[in-house]
């Protein structure tokens, strides 16, 4: 039996099931780097001494992205890296078990340049803090700025970031994923 | 991630999950010690101490130097000068390091079975950096690290082990270590220091060097410890050398790229020969490197927090 | 002191009893033991006795257990004199009780060591004063243990030595050793030998084998015991002196026992005890001192072995050899640590367990545990036969309870069978004039 097109059923939750809600989809994304893109490279006439650094694991796609699509604007190649904060989160005493330790490879000195962090979802700002700590030990960059994705609120720290996607708010309830296509689902943003 | 056990006292006591974190772990932390600032915060706040009941300069510098690379506080409790001489028990040796707020405790004893007997009292961590003649869990496990970047996988590579194995904890820990891994291992000695039960074990045990030689991937060279020589074990170190030194002709018996790796010290010219051990085949150094990385590995991920 | 036991089953190898009756004790001895038929409530049970007791006499319902002769452990170490730390004849008897074992032999390695008379009286005076069941001591072979010179055999016996024994060490030299088998046949006792050869033993703490090389402790290999009780059964034969082979461990020490006594040349027994036919060397595998003792520990082969030699009559007797130590001796390095299991508490439970696997019938263990230990070192201990000492043990097999070494009576808490469930225990001990009851 066909129903009607006006009424749609409510579809009921299943008990413990949590629902995800794609947020973005993937041309969402590939426009927001994009914007992003000319963002940084606006704000910071051009791509000299700019290095890219994406926190482990979710920012490291997206540096990649940002720096091939940096090239296809500008026709300059803008190193980019990987960093890995686990050595320097700040709730090692807290957690039951030890973060795991990644790769670090920044691919380029820190000195003089201006690193661009890049994370998937900025959330605390804890992790951005560790990543600059991080950063700090490998030399003394110019100026640091900050590109995500998304930010989804409840800063616990005075953390700001310079380049955002979007902005989503949430609540402490709800987990903010960013899918890459590098990883082997297609490319999204989902809420649950 | 965390290791099972709150301790490492063997390889005995880990499996292979355990193993291939710590070697993950370790690679991780070979990038930190190649950087200009050596040194991460994370193990800020934490306290270890070297309870060290023999002496042993390079295993207690490597793990100090570890912990100091994880901004961990450290303390060296040399035993000759302190109450162990006034004779206190080693129980309550540890307990009064543990009331004075040690994390982490790395023992090195002459008993077999002082790390877990350690362990039992203590709800430190306790790190077994050799005991009598049972493990020396640390030491196999960068070895197989260094066997692992020079040859690719471990599963599958044939491993000569040569030397005293009765009474090394080196060669027992990585004996235990091997067989986890999957890879072929060899012994070869003179009869007097190679126990016949390590077949049970699932090693081939060699008298003839040449022949235990053939076709190895890693050759692992122990030292002689010339206190051996008076009790009847073998004549001369001359005898030793030319019946089981690791001399440039005998290399050749191995594989073409064949890896030469000795846990140190060395005694040139007793178990092998100068230009061996300093020759392109050689990996003792690396050896050395590694274990740094592997303590940090191993330091950090037992500081989780205890159930 | 007037007691009536009833309608227990009683076991007496030594008369080949084996049945309900009923027991009477009067004036610290057997007064009576008479068949009856069972009965189910307790007034009937004193109603139709077939003993007619005083009216005072104490009535102990037995139903559902069994009544043994008190047991009799002729290879105990009770510490005292020098060792008072460990233990003294006092605790040590009284855990002996608690074992319902009313009859020891204690070993001599004391300080001073028990190699003259005056020892011998002390230890006496001791246990008579303040000992809860009867003490036999065992003399030394060599003066001081040493093993140099024989200790006086003759004037021991005289003050209560009932057979001799370096126990601890064994007698390495051998001509020391056949000298001790021919003189002890002036008094027809036995020498009872610990056999170790120490040349071949040194150093090791457990037994030599691919678990001693992993977890890096030095071996004894079983041949340190084989040869010593090869060398003693010769021995034996060449002297006519009774030998006993003490803590019989391993398969082959079994053989060897095994054929001498079909030989039939030499007076030869042995013994063994419960760690031997109950637990193997895995037992050290976490480096507990607790399963540390000497002899060590052997392989599965070697359990099944020592469990035929029983079955088979090849050893004659279970003794605890009964070793407690002080915990901070026990709680060490591996290597330190000494040897020896606190025993009397657990011996009835783990022996009970050779009749359960029908290894044993009950009858033939209470002879091994009570009557052959008393023929053997020449006691008339270890039967319930009229006018005997009443020395009886009411064993209760139908309660399962967990071995908790934190309540032993003895001082000595060194067990590897902590945790363990058993089901035989002691309800009545009966000795030295006394009723001792437990729930």
């Amino acid at each position: 039996m066909q129903l009607p097109s006006h009424i749609t059923l409510a579809v009921p939750k299943q008990a413990g099931l949590r629902m995800a809600k794609k947020l973005l989809d993937k041309k969402d994304i590939e426009r927001m780097i994009t914007r992003m893109t000319h963002q940084i490279i606006e704000k910071n006439k051009g791509t000299r001494s700019l290095c890219l650094v994406g926190i482990q694991r979710g920012g490291v796609h997206l540096a990649r992205r940002l720096s091939a699509r940096m090239k296809e604007i500008e026709k300059k190649d803008v190193p980019v890296g990987t960093l890995d904060i686990a050595l320097y989160r700040d709730d090692i005493n807290v957690r039951k078990e030890q973060p795991v330790v990644r790769r670090t490879e920044l691919h380029c000195t820190v000195d003089n340049k201006k690193v661009i962090l890049v994370d998937d979802v900025l959330f605390t700002g804890r992790s951005i803090r560790a990543a600059m700590d991080a950063i700090m030990d490998f030399g003394r960059p110019a100026a640091i700025q900050l590109a995500v994705l998304v930010d989804r609120g409840h800063r616990e720290l005075p953390v700001k970031a310079d380049f955002v996607g979007k902005n989503i708010p949430t609540s402490l309830k709800e987990t903010v994923k960013v899918q890459f296509e590098e990883e082997g689902n297609e490319d999204r943003v989902v809420l649950e | 991630m965390s290791l099972k056990a709150k301790d490492l006292t063997g390889i005995k006591e880990l499996d292979v999950e355990d193993i291939e974190l710590i070697l993950e772990t370790a690679a991780g932390f070979k990038d930190v010690l190649g950087r200009d600032i050596k040194k991460v915060p994370a193990l800020r706040g934490k306290t270890a101490v070297n309870l060290f009941y023999e002496p042993s300069t390079r295993t207690r510098t490597s793990f100090e130097l570890a912990a100091k690379r994880l901004s961990t506080d450290v303390v060296n409790f040399s035993v000759s000068t302190s109450s162990v001489v006034k004779g206190e028990s080693l129980r309550d040796t540890a307990l009064t390091i543990q009331a004075l707020g040690a994390d982490l405790i790395i023992v090195r004893h002459p008993c077999s079975g002082a790390p877990h007997f350690l362990a039992r009292y203590l709800d430190a961590s306790v790190i077994n950096a050799g005991d009598g003649t049972d493990e020396h869990p640390t030491q196999a496990l960068l070895d197989l690290l260094t066997m692992r970047e020079k040859r690719g996988a471990i599963k599958g590579l044939e491993v000569a082990i040569v030397g005293d194995i009765l009474h090394s904890r080196v060669a027992k820990s990585n004996i235990y270590a091997l067989s986890k891994l999957g890879a072929g291992v060899r012994l070869i000695g003179p009869p007097t220091l190679v126990p016949p039960f390590m077949e049970e074990v699932g090693a081939t045990i060699f008298s003839d060097m040449d022949a235990g030689l053939e076709g190895a991937d890693i050759i692992m060279m122990l030292r002689i410890q010339m206190e051996r020589q008076g009790k009847g074990f073998f004549p001369t170190k001359e005898e030793y050398f030319k019946n089981w030194g690791l001399t440039a002709r005998r290399l050749m018996r191995a594989r073409k790229n064949a890896v030469v790796m000795h846990p140190g010290p060395m005694n040139r010219g007793v178990e092998i020969a100068s230009d061996v051990a300093d020759g392109q085949r050689s990996a003792i150094l690396e050896q050395v490197t590694n274990g740094l990385a592997v303590r940090m590995a191993v330091l950090y991920l037992l500081s989780g927090v205890k159930q | 002191m007037k007691v009536l036991i009833v309608n227990g089953v009683v076991i007496d190898p030594s008369q080949d009893v084996e049945g309900v009756c009923d027991i009477l004790i009067e004036g610290g001895r057997i007064k009576e033991v008479r068949k009856r038929k069972s009965a189910k409530t307790l007034k009937n049970r004193k109603a139709e006795s077939p003993i007619a007791a005083a009216p005072d006499s104490e009535i102990i319902d037995a139903t559902g257990m069994f009544v043994l002769p008190g047991l009799v452990d002729m290879h105990v170490h009770l510490r005292e004199p020098g060792f008072e730390y460990k233990e003294t004849i006092k605790t040590g008897t009284t855990a002996a009780v608690r074992g319902g074992i009313t009859s020891v032999c204690c070993m001599p390695n004391t300080n001073p060591v028990n190699d003259n008379s005056s020892v011998t009286e002390f230890i006496r005076k001791r246990a008579m004063q303040e000992g809860a069941c009867s003490v036999f001591p065992v003399g030394a072979i060599t003066k001081g243990q040493k093993g140099e010179e024989l200790a006086e055999f003759t004037m021991m016996y005289e003050a209560g030595c009932v057979a001799f024994s370096d126990d601890g060490r064994p007698v390495m030299d051998s001509l020391m050793m056949r000298r001790a088998l021919e003189y002890s046949r002036v008094l027809g006792v036995p020498v009872i030998s610990h056999c170790e050869d120490l040349s071949l033993s040194a150093g090791g703490v457990m037994n030599e084998g691919l678990l001693s090389a992993t977890l890096g402790l030095k071996g004894v290999p079983s041949q340190a015991e084989e040869v010593i009780v090869a060398r003693d059964v010769a021995l034996a034969e060449l002297t006519g002196g009774r030998l006993h082979v003490a803590h019989v461990s391993t398969a082959r020490s079994v053989e060897i026992i095994r054929a001498a006594k079909k030989r039939g040349i030499a007076d030869i027994t042995a013994e063994t005890c419960p760690h031997y036919f109950s637990i193997t060397e895995e037992a050290v595998r976490d480096y507990d001192t607790n399963a540390k003792v000497n002899p060590p520990l052997r392989r599965k082969q070697d359990v099944e072995a020592v469990r035929e030699g029983l079955r088979d009559g090849t050893i004659d007797v279970i003794a605890t050899d009964h070793a407690p130590h002080h915990a901070d001796e026990k709680e060490r390095e591996f290597d330190f640590a000494p040897s020896g299991i606190s025993g009397f508490e657990t011996s009835i439970g783990l022996s009970m367990k050779l009749v359960d696997d029908g290894v044993l019938s009950l009858a033939k263990l209470v002879g091994k545990m009570a009557f052959c230990p008393s023929k053997i070192v020449g006691l008339s201990k270890g039967t319930l036969k009229t006018g005997s000492e009443a020395d009886v043990t009411i064993v209760d097999t139908k309660k399962e309870y967990e071995v908790d070494t934190g309540k032993f009576v003895s001082k000595g808490r060194n067990s590897p069978f902590g945790s363990w469930m058993l089901h035989a225990r002691p309800a009545v001990t009966i000795c030295k004039g006394r009723v001792h009851k437990w729930k």
